[in-house]
């Protein structure tokens, strides 16, 4: 049985590979760079008076074709408001003060979401780039039957669909994440949250995006209905060949889910590697310690560390690493300039990773009139 | 009234952390040092402040009036219908009576009607309205239908036709009589947001953890509604000035009694506008308007002080247009203001 998009796009056989898209499968070994979503030095502030707190201070990251990036970090680092600020949905008093979100469409144009007009806004969103929210199961209306609410998404964007063809779709989009169409006819009570998640989850593909973003789709979830729907995601991202940014505080979902890892302190973006090595070779001691706060299922023992302190008050951060005062490694230096992302100091390493450390970054270290120091042996691990 | 309760639902769970700082003075002080200390957030909105002073300046009015007014409002003299002049600010009547302390005298009836009104209504309002909506049930259903009767009743003509029974008609008692026929309306919008706030969780947990009824109204409950209830005190007050300058317009109450209905009803009777004495009505009809544009600023002022998102624009709108900033949900305004220190 093949879908077909009322829309003229095939759509890929359930039990087979996708038709009509090219193998999407191992992005991480794709050499050749094809950035879908570009984020460059983007700013943000809370508060419109003059007393803002800068809570991304020049983040810039990138989002391949077909990538599962995972960004992660404790709550109030920005991960959300980063996910948010990237498709202007940051709610009052956010405020973007500056840098570039560059999406490049299928065809290699290149727009700026944040030059956009609300109109031009208004037709991007959900069509290149949807969102599922966090506790997305309470985005759905309660008055409603959830096939009107895929198929209102729909006709949103495209009113030359009939409304017929529309609740068409809706019920193929159904059956892709594993819920039988039949529950088109459900209100959303009708319907456990692991479905309303996945109900979500198909509205958000309705339109074919190129770029899905999910805060914390499976946080309200338990474990089992969390690995289904993680599942559920790798393979639907493995056949119709969207990318992923996959945002939540569970490092060890992303390790199975992501194909490369940001980790996120305090605004900023502290390390940004493929998943395996974050998982195995961590460079930043901010990830270090993520990585040892749960145990691993296999591999050697080792012991759990927390991570003493408590995360920096934004609207305080001073100059110099944000993460010093909680850090095993720091050193002088540390509180007189703030890290850039950078080529980890170690070699062999993966030439597109990239760390914020002073450890890492001699020569800046020098620039303020400080000794380096070596690479710690936990930061540098083969 | 301006007030939509479900902005004030929406808006509680941003509103009560960044409040908490704002009425927790003494033990955020420390962490406040480094910045300025900050003035009630209600008290920097520049509409509250307008809408404060000039109801302010009614008030003095009130109290000092009749001891300031240079003549006896009733007292006859010999200028008659005089433009208003050094001796006669706002000229004479066609007795020859003094306009100007016609309405300094008359100030204290309108404030005190408008606020013994107000205030006898909103506790009516509050008290029925919270208990219906807290207790549920029969008894909800027996004060509903008593504040549903009381919607429905033609408000005025029931205040005429009371006010014509009795047999002294002073100031407290119109009052009283606008609020026995105005409370209906608050009691039914406070019965609303009750019934929401009955099945929010903090009130369930007040629940468990065994606290009594009355507290939990009182504790719980009530704080919550304290936008709703101002709202809706300061729209009976304009309700309650308006018809009692209605009133006295037409001509029901005590007319020794001055006010600025008294005033404006004797122009009327006296074909002020025909003879051109422009004088008589205007001072009474700009006091009415003033008084209730005060009202109508506080009460803007209380909207965006209860609503986190219009209070962060509405408190510096100005420099917010300045820097091309339209605060809107779904669509976060971009500024190019960030200093460029990476690659």
């Amino acid at each position: 049985m093949t879908i077909t998009s009322p829309f003229g796009q095939p759509f890929g056989d359930p039990l087979g590979l996708p038709l009509g898209q090219p193998d999407v499968r191992t992005p991480a070994l794709t050499p050749v760079s094809d950035p879908v979503l570009e984020i460059r030095n983007l700013s943000v502030d809370y508060g419109y008076d003059g007393d803002p707190v800068h809570v991304l201070r020049q983040v810039s990251l990138t989002l391949e074709r077909g990538e599962v990036l995972g960004l992660a970090g404790e709550s109030g680092c920005g991960k959300s408001t980063l996910a948010y600020a990237a498709t202007r949905l940051l709610p009052p008093p956010g405020l973007i003060t500056g840098g570039e979100v560059l999406f490049t469409d299928r065809d290699g144009t290149t727009t700026d979401i944040l030059r956009l007009n609300d109109a031009q806004l208004r037709a991007s969103r959900w069509q290149d780039l949807a969102i599922v929210f966090q506790g997305a199961m309470n985005s759905l209306n309660p008055v409603f039957r959830v096939g009107r609410q895929i198929a209102d998404g729909i006709r949103a964007h495209r009113p030359e669909v009939s409304q017929k063809e529309a609740l068409e779709r809706s019920a193929e989009l159904l059956e892709l994440v594993g819920i039988s169409p039949d529950r088109l006819r459900s209100y959303p009570h009708q319907l456990s949250g692991g479905m309303r998640q996945r109900v979500m989850i198909a509205m958000a593909l309705a339109l074919d995006p190129q770029v899905l973003i999910m805060d914390e789709p499976t946080t309200a979830l338990d474990v089992v209905m969390q690995r289904q729907i993680v599942e559920q995601i790798a393979d639907l991202r493995d056949r119709l060949g969207f990318s992923v940014i996959f945002i939540t505080h569970d490092v060890s979902l992303l390790i199975e889910i992501a194909d490369r890892i940001a980790i996120m302190y305090a605004g900023e973006i502290v390390e940004d590697a493929a998943a395996r090595d974050v998982y195995q070779r961590p460079r930043h001691p901010y990830s270090s310690a993520l990585l040892h706060s749960f145990p691993p299922l296999r591999g050697p023992r080792r012991e759990l560390t927390g991570i003493p302190g408590s995360p920096p008050d934004l609207s305080k951060l001073g100059g110099g690493c944000p993460f010093r005062d909680r850090c095993a490694f720091a050193f002088d230096a540390c509180s007189k300039v703030n890290p850039e992302l950078v080529f980890p100091d170690v070699p062999g390493d993966d030439p597109r990773r990239s760390v914020a450390c002073l450890r890492h970054d001699p020569a800046a270290v020098r620039a303020v009139g400080e000794q380096p120091l070596p690479v710690p042996p936990e930061l540098s691990a083969r | 009234m301006t007030i939509d309760t479900s902005i004030v639902e929406e808006g509680e769970e941003l509103a009560r952390p960044s409040q908490a700082p704002e009425t927790g003075v003494v033990s955020s002080a420390p962490r406040r040092s480094s910045r300025e200390p900050r003035k009630f957030l209600f008290l920097r909105n520049s509409k509250a402040i307008a809408g404060m002073v000039i109801l302010a300046f009614f008030f003095l009015i009130a109290i000092i009036g009749p001891w300031i007014a240079p003549y006896d409002p009733s007292a006859r003299s010999d200028d008659i219908l005089q433009p208003p002049s050094w001796e006669h600010w706002f000229g004479t009547t066609h007795l020859g009576q003094d306009v100007f302390s016609q309405i300094l005298v008359g100030t204290r009836g309108v404030i005190v009607v408008g606020f013994v009104a107000g205030i006898v209504a909103t506790t009516i309002g509050v008290i029925i309205g919270v208990t219906a909506g807290y207790v549920g049930g029969l008894g909800d259903e027996t004060l509903s239908v008593i504040a549903n009767v009381f919607l429905v009743i033609p408000q005025l003509p029931l205040i005429i036709l009371i006010a014509g029974q009795l047999p002294t008609v002073g100031g407290v008692t119109v009052a009283l009589v606008i609020a026995i026929t105005g409370w209906a309306w608050g009691a039914r919008v406070l019965r609303a947001q009750t019934l929401s706030l009955r099945r929010r969780d903090f009130v369930e947990a007040a629940r468990a953890s065994g606290e009594r009824t009355w507290r939990i109204i009182t504790a719980e409950i009530l704080p919550n509604l304290t936008a709703i209830i101002a709202a809706g005190f300061v729209g009976t007050v304009a309700f309650a000035v308006l018809s009692l300058i209605t009133l006295s317009f037409i001509g029901i109450g005590n007319t020794g009694e001055w006010n600025w209905g008294t005033v404006l009803y004797q122009a009327q009777s006296q074909l002020a506008l025909q003879r051109g004495a422009w004088w008589w009505f205007v001072p009474a009809g700009l006091c009415i308007a003033l008084l209730g544009m005060s009202l109508t600023l506080i009460n803007f002022g209380i909207d965006e002080f209860v609503n986190p998102r219009l209070r962060s624009t509405g408190l510096n709108a100005k420099s917010l247009r300045k820097r091309g900033i339209r605060p809107r949900i779904g669509f976060t305004p971009v500024v190019y203001e960030a200093k460029e220190d990476r690659a």
